[in-house]
């Protein structure tokens, strides 16, 4: 003990910026700080260039008239925003209830055997097939074998391809949160007599509503911006949309097309839908992000 | 006289009929409806598995090594687009994972205060609701264009590898890669975070105690705590990136010669399904699909190892 100097003893116990330990943790600091304006840059950019290239080409045609010919100039999007619409509600609508019920299953009636495990599993692997494969595979079971009426390319195979995608989420935030409803409440329903149905319907699902309605409200963000699905389900059409029994365009099949066309016209275009595109699904998820809030 | 009344209020009686029918059929509608998964699950692989069959018939397994694709002889091999997945995926994982789990670190750290970091969060989630198709636009005439000097510079300086070895044209490998890096930074970090979040106070405490720096913390006893599901997300990011279509076809350029250099057009399994899935016909479709059966088991095999991974490697503190 008494090897040690005053001195020493003193000096060890202050910080000393000169040490090769605080020099690195300085730089892994500066590193890591520098990583997240990296990361965080793209989003600048890419909403500085939509609102630049998108917003300035907005007006009362962009949403009243029908894209134009190739080569003419002028036009609007209207076809395609009322299209994204529709498929997006045709995904929701086939999603959203069973999505919900297989949730309801695994939360409420499932006891964790196997059956539950593989469905968890399974929807987990779901959430992981890429989107173009739901694409091909929508065209291959409905697009092809023409089951709408002799139809081959539909509104409705487009939101039946979406909604295979929204499906894994509806099902994973619907058991999630409905475990997050304490247990007290069903067993308190229980207990005064409440069928099992009643509980479900009536106490525990609307307990949870706030979490289910964010990750839906999430989930279809997510689907209105898909285009690998829906660029040989749907398809395009340059004209109002007639049914959904009929191809309908969309803004994220509208943006791929004229993105890689020749004419600027077109590519004007797509940024206009981009713009509008990017407006909704960032609104959506502030929505969702002011629902979460809610909850809290 | 009173027992008998009690006994009276609490006999046990049924529900009413329609009562059970309406429980026990909503319990099976539930079944039912959670079935939907895997029948889903087990219809896309069936229809992509049949579809298929022809290509496995006529091309076997030299489909994945060699890399004709013509339509015309009716010759195809998917080893362009499956180099281009692998190739793409990786190299975009390799840049993306130091700055995904860097910004989590930061924004899991007090180096800014908590309202700062939470802004930064909430930017990387809504960078990962943006579309791909607008990340492909802005690419195509945004990024492609501004990175085009630093690709001819690659070129010129470094010309004599292999992979810098063709003059960049506009579309290629290396902005696919960048654009990919921007589609999978979100999740990467998004992953990251939570999981350095859930790591037990005590541990940095302890940490702390015994005289270790900040970084000394976070390498030594803060990362390798979190490291199972941080892998876990990196995994699912690298399937993510695989599976990624829209961004990746609009830059790459789509060209099913094969080149080893980045600065070339290439392809990818998903790039080629979008452009040539529609117009696409006889074993053409089998072709592609095929491949797309590929793609679908590389996905699969990637989220498994995942799954195996984070229990292999969660640490039990």
């Amino acid at each position: 003990m008494t090897s040690f100097t005053p001195a020493l003893q003193a000096s060890s116990l202050r910080y000393d910026p000169a040490l090769k330990r605080n020099r690195l943790d300085k730089f892994y600091n500066a590193l890591s700080g520098f990583f997240s304006l990296i990361v965080v840059m793209p989003l600048f950019l890419v909403l500085v260039y939509v609102i630049i290239q998108g917003g300035r080409l907005i007006s009362i045609p962009l949403f009243t008239q029908l894209p134009p010919a190739p080569g003419l100039e002028g036009g609007g999007i209207g076809n395609a925003i009322i299209g994204t619409f529709v498929v997006t509600i045709v995904a929701s609508l086939i999603a959203i209830p069973i999505g919900v019920g297989g949730g309801v299953y695994l939360a409420e009636y499932s006891t964790g055997g196997p059956f539950a495990r593989f469905i968890r599993t399974g929807n987990d692997i779901l959430a992981g097939v890429p989107s173009i494969i739901c694409g091909v595979f929508v065209y291959g079971a409905i697009v092809a074998t023409r089951v709408f009426f002799g139809q081959s390319y539909t509104a409705v195979a487009g939101g039946i391809a979406l909604a295979v995608l929204m499906l894994p989420t509806v099902i994973k935030t619907t058991d999630e949160g409905l475990k997050l409803v304490p247990k007290a409440l069903s067993m308190g329903a229980i207990g005064v007599g409440a069928s099992k149905f009643v509980t479900v319907t009536r106490i525990t699902l609307p307990s949870a509503f706030t979490p289910i309605a964010t990750g839906i409200v999430l989930a279809i963000a997510r689907a209105a911006g898909e285009t690998a699905p829906l660029i040989f389900t749907a398809l395009f059409s340059p004209f109002w949309p007639e049914g959904v029994f009929n191809p309908i365009a969309t803004m994220s099949v509208l943006i791929f097309n004229f993105a890689i066309m020749p004419y600027e016209a077109q590519n004007e275009l797509a940024w206009a839908a981009s713009f509008v595109l990017v407006v909704l699904i960032l609104g959506a998820n502030l929505l969702a992000r002011w629902l979460r809030r809610f909850a809290n | 006289m009173m027992t008998d009344q009690i006994q009276a209020r609490f006999t046990r009686r049924k529900r009413p009929p329609a009562d059970r029918i309406v429980d026990g059929g909503f319990r099976y509608l539930t079944i039912a409806l959670a079935s939907t998964v895997a029948i889903v699950l087990l219809a896309i692989f069936l229809t992509v598995f049949e579809g298929a069959q022809d290509a496995i018939k006529e091309f076997g397994l030299k489909f994945l090594t060699t890399s004709s694709w013509n339509p015309v002889t009716g010759e195809y091999g998917a080893f362009t687009a499956i180099y281009g997945t692998l190739v793409t995926s990786f190299l975009a994982l390799l840049i993306a994972v130091p700055l995904g789990v860097g910004t989590a670190i930061f924004i899991t750290e007090n180096l800014l205060p908590l309202r700062w970091r939470e802004i930064i969060g909430v930017m990387v989630e809504l960078l990962a609701a943006i579309p791909s198709v607008v990340l492909g636009l802005w690419a195509i005439f945004v990024m492609e264009p501004f990175l085009r000097p630093l690709l001819v510079f690659l070129n010129t300086a470094l010309g004599w590898l292999p992979f810098f070895s063709t003059a960049p044209q506009g579309p290629g490998v290396a902005p696919a890669v960048l654009i990919l890096v921007v589609m999978i930074l979100p999740i990467i970090t998004a992953i990251s975070r939570d999981a350095l979040n859930q790591v037990p106070i005590a541990l940095r405490q302890g940490s702390y105690g015994v005289g270790s720096t900040r970084w000394i913390a976070i390498f030594d006893v803060i990362l390798p705590a979190a490291i199972s599901s941080i892998v876990g997300g990196i995994m699912l990011a690298l399937g993510r990136a695989m599976g990624e279509t829209m961004a990746v076809t609009m830059i790459i350029g789509n060209s099913t010669n094969f080149s080893w250099s980045l600065l070339a057009p290439g392809n990818t399994i998903s790039a080629m399904l979008a452009n040539q899935f529609g117009e696409a016909s006889g074993i053409q479709v089998s072709a592609l699909l095929y491949a797309a059966l590929i793609l679908m088991l590389m996905t699969f095999a990637v989220n498994i190892f995942a799954q195996w991974i984070v229990r292999k490697l969660s640490l039990r503190y």
